[in-house]
């Protein structure tokens, strides 16, 4: 008996959690404009996804921005979890705990700061900070995961690399690159994902000249839910899903090792 | 040859608050097996890593064949280390760990190439290469780290407890094996150890440490011989220690009390009378006998006891015999001509003595 409620009750969590994706999935392929009905199965609205040039460039502008804004905090990242591992320095500690506040930071504090830091140095509005927004967005990210990697690493191997005659950027490059990669990957993979689908602070710090899907889809669903914004919201998923997957396996294969 | 390859002069270490390395002295020949022997957290790694060059000494100076290194960086002290957790690059394959200190000079892949294989050949691990550590045994390992640091040609090498994960038997051949290479190589091997049998039958010479001194520095036969403290003494081997008052003291000859009889010994230390002492004993110095293998005008100056114990050996038997005071007593028979059989029971009455001046006499501290 209490099997079966405990099997209930596991149901019931998975069906209020998925049962919405689900929904959205189901009726990007729904032959019908508005009806909430079952009409057939149709590809229709991803053909009319993918033949809205506008919508298209806007897909370009977000992929782009994610890529760039996760390529630089992965690097960025990097260096800073390295750096706190491998040296002493003045406020390291302070740093250190920075970083964790900054995950926890609302991100609606971190869009209005960063859009009061723009309209102070009178910054317009764009491109340019999109870009600088997702990558301060991400950094903290990317630093703690690839952090809590390079922590499980046993310090005798960089002591070992010194006594065979390794400088800083020798170390740097054959061993601790090497090892962190999988993090890194996964790092990146985050910051990317983050990047695509971050509506807060990129509606505040966005421009006219600039436009990114999230943003679009925002606008698009304000007139009703049409069925393209669920084609493209499966696409978008899809994709998500994708870099988990890929991001777990190069943890997971890395451990196997 | 004779000269020395590692000098130490008055260098010490604090971490914190905590003086993890005494102010030391040591001396150390070319060619010489060192093992640095002591219990847990007595300093043995700290010392190495001072002379390695991993960390830096609060006082003194460290000189290498004659030049000051104390300010040089590991890498120009031409020193290798051998990890107690071996260290290896998990990343890397045998080959590729090996060959890394030699990329690291800029050496001509073509000669890293000859000799990384030879090295390999050496410890025997040639079919290996390209594996990657996790895919090795623990000996295995062993003797990637030891390859990785001798490709090297370091002028020393210092191995820190690099035997302490092996299971016995494997152990025991590594011992050999280090030997071996040693004599091969030719060079100073600082070898750290908490297994006092390895240290006693692979060194050279071998210094006893005690919470950040080194008690003792000596050959095996001086520290086990002639310890030159109590806690030397019953650090290395099994001991019987007697406390004792010198009654009176000669030039060379000095006499005690020991459980009412009373000893003739040598006087080596030239103490003097109402000194105290203790008299310290090893097991296998010790002669037994049975009741009724003596006469009672040859028990005149020997002690007796009552055996509590008999444990078989194989080649001894160890008895623990108990002395009318209550003070127990390690004796360690060997099986030989004249005592062919040995067999001592449990509460039978025996006496023993040792030969004078087998015993070692250490005034109090
Ligand atoms: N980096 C450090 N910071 C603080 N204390 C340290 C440090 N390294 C060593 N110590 C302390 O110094 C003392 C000596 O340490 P060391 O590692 O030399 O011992 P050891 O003789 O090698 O012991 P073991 O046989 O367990 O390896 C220990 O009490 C240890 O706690
Ligand atoms: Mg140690």
């Amino acid at each position: 008996m209490s099997k079966f409620i405990r099997n209930f009750y596991t149901s019931c969590v998975y069906i209020f959690l998925y049962l919405p994706i689900a929904v959205v999935i189901i009726f990007s392929f729904n032959n019908a404009k508005h009806s909430l009905v079952w009409q057939g199965f149709t590809l229709k609205w991803y053909a009319v996804l993918f033949h809205d040039t506008a919508l298209l460039q806007v897909a370009w502008n977000s992929l782009a921005l994610a890529i760039l804004a996760a390529s630089i905090a992965t690097a960025i990242g990097t260096l800073i979890s390295v750096s706190l591992f491998r040296y002493r320095f003045f406020g390291k500690k302070i740093l250190h705990a920075l970083i964790f506040i900054l995950i926890l930071t609302p991100e609606i504090v971190m869009a209005i700061s960063l859009l009061l830091l723009y309209s102070f140095l009178k910054i317009p509005l764009g491109f340019w900070t999109l870009l600088l927004a997702h990558t301060a967005l991400c950094i903290p990210f990317v630093a703690v995961t690839i952090y809590s990697r390079i922590t499980t690493l046993d310090t005798a191997i960089f002591e070992a690399a010194l006594d065979l005659g390794a400088n800083d950027l020798t170390i740097f490059h054959k061993i601790i690159l090497p090892l962190l990669f999988p993090a890194i990957v996964s790092g990146w993979l985050l910051s990317f994902i983050l990047s695509l689908d971050d509506v807060i602070i990129s509606y505040f710090v966005s421009g006219p000249t600039f436009n990114i899907l999230p943003l679009k889809i925002y606008s698009m669903v304000r007139l009703g839910v049409k069925p393209e914004v669920n084609a493209l919201c499966t696409l978008m998923l899809l994709f998500t899903l994708f870099a988990v997957i890929a991001s777990y396996q190069s943890i997971f294969k890395k451990k196997l090792k | 040859m004779n000269q020395s390859i590692i000098e130490l002069i008055g260098v010490s270490k604090k971490f914190g608050d905590y003086q993890a390395l005494h102010e030391t002295n040591i001396s150390i020949k070319n060619g010489e097996f060192i093992t640095l022997l002591g219990p847990s957290g007595c300093g043995k790694t700290t010392l190495l890593r001072l002379i390695s060059g991993l960390e830096k000494p609060d006082s003194g100076k460290i000189f290498i064949n004659g030049r000051d290194v104390t300010d040089l960086p590991p890498e120009k002290r031409h020193l290798n280390m051998v990890f107690q957790s071996y260290a290896l690059f998990p990343h890397m394959t045998v080959y590729d760990n090996v060959a890394f200190g030699l990329r690291c000079k800029k050496v001509p892949e073509n000669e890293i190439k000859d000799r990384v294989n030879k090295v390999l050949r050496m410890v025997k691990l040639d079919t290996l290469s390209k594996r990657k550590p996790n895919q090795l045994s623990g000996g295995q390992q062993q003797r990637v780290a030891i390859a990785r640091a001798v490709v090297n040609e370091p002028i020393v090498l210092l191995l820190d407890e690099p035997l302490s994960a092996l299971d016995y038997n494997l152990r025991k051949n590594m011992q050999l094996e280090l030997k071996e290479l040693q004599r091969r190589l030719g060079i100073t091997f600082i070898f750290v150890t908490h297994d006092q049998e390895e240290a006693l039958s692979m060194s050279d010479r071998l210094a006893i440490m005690n919470e950040g001194f080194i008690e003792q520095l000596g050959t095996p036969k001086d520290v086990y011989e002639e310890p030159k403290n109590l806690y030397v003494a019953e650090f290395i081997g099994e001991t019987n220690i007697f406390k004792a008052e010198i009654s009176e003291a000669y030039d060379d000859k000095l006499s005690v009390e020991i459980g009412d009889k009373r000893f003739i010994l040598n006087n080596k230390k030239k103490l003097s009378a109402k000194q105290k002492v203790h008299v310290v004993i090893r097991p296998e110095d010790i002669t037994v006998w049975g009741e009724n293998e003596i006469t009672p005008e040859e028990t005149k100056d020997m002690l007796s006891g009552t055996v509590e114990q008999v444990i078989y050996k194989g080649s001894t038997v160890d008895l623990i015999i108990r002395l009318s005071n209550g003070k127990k007593i390690l004796a360690s028979e060997f099986f030989n001509e004249d005592d062919e059989n040995l067999d001592y029971h449990a509460m039978e009455k025996v006496w023993f003595d040792w030969i004078p001046g087998w015993e070692v006499i250490l005034p109090y501290e």
